[in-house]
């Protein structure tokens, strides 16, 4: 696997920063060297954050995205901001309810109903972060499904595995849709 | 058992820390260094420990240096406005010789500055924050591994030489969360700081045994009561104002470290064999310079790092004997430029190149790029 650079933005409370430490727990489950990073401002809830994780079979030197090979987008204001910064060769995955400028380079974008199936199929807005997870995995196919939701059970909060593991399948099966 | 694990540098410097036997920590919270507060909450009342949010950082300063006066290993952590407040305690950490380590993890200042975002602006600071002749040390991690592993070496030279030791991490590594093997049954060496056993000098609390730079300890308040002052003081712990007790006291404060750099000292250097410029960084820029030198290596440079490891003291030797062997010198470093003054003055005969940044965001490697290209 050549070296992926996955940048997750979106608004402050989405679980954007989460999603990503979730990836790099599933990258060291499957043996694989990652690297985790955020910035966010001060504020906890609605500013602009944007989380970041690397996964290669090398070592890791400098720990930021220099070229996105793949964007998440849940806010608006992200998709504009990343989604123009993002090159011929990156994936962009955003939510369906967003409108994808015209001027986007990017290889390709697909939109999937990320924090609709979160709030009416899961039945909880906060699990978008997990449906989004499972619905990167798999575009990416970056590790296992079981080393994907092993992931997920050691960073939730205890008394949530239920909900968490419906919110992988349904993003496992937004991913299947392409 | 050997694991390997996903963690936090801020997570990974607690985990450290507990190793090295940290079993007192007091502290205000504060961005990017919080996860240090939050761990050490959790982990330390599970190995009999104590932890305490105290209502500043002056007074979490006094409560570690109180701590460890009775014995026990004791941390701190903090940001750069945090820092600032307990450079009155450091300096009184100083003079009275009591072991304890201070984390650092720098963000953007001057002041409150940028709450979230990376500098090494505290470099200078950890240095010469607190004010008198004195000395320190001072250890800048690049990996969330380092994390672990330097907090544990902080620990014993604060035990072995009686004094602060500055931690000085950055919201690169602080917040960086990448995979880190801890085996569990692994020996590691763990320094505790010499007790005084001749009875003679019981009543002597800074009396220094002959070919030995440091007074050994003798925990206060067990079996005779002893006086510990800021201010200069004679071998009983009183007051003095003695010309020659302060010069043998402010002396002997500088020689500890001084007289033993070679034991304190670390650094890295890679690729610096047949080198014609070498980059000069430490703590997160350290991981820029690291993918921009395996960059210019692939096409075919000649170019190098050379990384301290103990920013102070500053690997002065080792860089000296380096610069009489390359043409560059590049100093890469998140703020204005701060070691680049201490290569300035160390470095006599090779062109120096600097790039910093004072933005909030990370050197890039192709930023460091640049700069080499620049100095050729």
């Amino acid at each position: 696997m050549s070296k992926m650079e996955i940048r997750l933005a979106g608004s402050g409370g989405q679980g954007v920063i989460l999603a990503t430490i979730i990836l790099a727990e599933a990258a060291i489950i499957a043996g694989k060297n990652t690297a985790q990073s955020q910035s966010y401002g001060p504020e906890a809830r609605g500013g602009m954050c944007k989380a970041e994780v690397i996964v290669s079979d090398e070592q890791i030197g400098f720990t930021k995205v220099t070229h996105p090979t793949f964007l998440l987008a849940l806010t608006q204001a992200s998709l504009n901001k990343y989604g123009a910064e993002a090159g011929e060769d990156c994936v962009i995955l955003a939510d369906s309810t967003l409108a994808v400028p015209e001027t986007i380079k990017a290889k390709r974008v697909y939109s999937l109903p990320i924090l609709d199936t979160a709030k009416t199929e899961v039945g909880k807005a906060f699990t978008a972060n997990i449906v989004a997870v499972a619905a990167i995995n798999g575009i990416l196919k970056l590790v296992s499904n079981d080393d994907l939701e092993a992931a997920v059970l050691r960073q939730i909060p205890k008394g949530t595995e239920e909900i968490n593991r419906k919110a992988l399948h349904a993003g496992q099966k937004l991913a299947e849709n392409i | 058992m050997k694991n390997k694990v996903l963690m936090q540098g801020n997570e990974a410097c607690v985990e450290g820390a507990i190793k090295a036997g940290m079993r007192f920590f007091a502290g205000y919270p504060i961005t990017p260094s919080t996860e240090i507060a939050e761990r050490s909450a959790v982990r330390l009342p599970q190995v009999g420990g104590k932890f305490i949010q105290m209502e500043d950082e002056i007074a979490s300063m006094a409560a570690i240096i109180g701590a460890s006066a009775v014995g026990t290993k004791t941390m701190t952590a903090t940001s750069g406005p945090g820092f600032s407040l307990k450079q009155e305690n450091i300096g009184y950490a100083c003079i009275t010789e009591i072991p304890c380590v201070i984390v650092d993890v720098q963000r953007s200042g001057p002041s409150t500055g940028l709450p979230t975002s990376p500098s090494q602006g505290d470099v200078m600071q950890a240095r010469w924050g607190t004010h008198g002749d004195h000395s320190i040390i001072a250890i800048s991690p690049s990996s969330v591994s380092e994390c672990y592993n330097l907090i544990i070496r902080a620990f014993n030279l604060a035990e072995k030489y009686r004094t602060p030791v500055i931690f000085l991490m950055d919201e690169i590594v602080g917040h960086l969360r990448e995979g880190i093997e801890i085996d569990d049954e692994q020996e590691v060496e763990i320094i505790e700081r010499k007790m005084k056993v001749r009875p003679e000098v019981l009543h002597l609390p800074y009396h220094v045994n002959e070919g030995e730079d440091v007074p050994r300890f003798h925990l206060t308040g067990y079996d005779i009561r002893y006086n510990i002052t800021g201010l200069v003081h004679a071998e009983d712990g009183f007051p003095s104002n003695s010309n020659e007790v302060a010069h043998n006291l402010v002396t002997r404060l500088m020689k500890k470290i001084e007289n033993n750099v070679d034991d304190i000292v670390q650094y890295e250097e890679k690729y610096c064999e047949d080198a014609e410029t070498v980059i000069v960084c430490y703590g997160g820029t350290a991981r820029s310079v690291m993918s921009a030198v395996e960059e210019l290596r692939a096409k075919g440079e000649k170019v190098g790092y050379f990384r301290p490891i103990t920013v102070w003291p500053f690997p002065e030797k080792q860089l000296k004997a380096l610069s009489s062997k390359v043409k560059n010198i590049v100093v890469a470093e998140h703020n204005y430029g701060q070691i680049l003054l201490e290569v300035q003055r160390i470095v006599k005969d090779c062109k120096i190149g600097f790039v910093g940044k004072v933005d909030g965001t990370v050197i890039t490697p192709a930023e460091i790029i640049k700069a080499v290209e620049e100095v050729k």
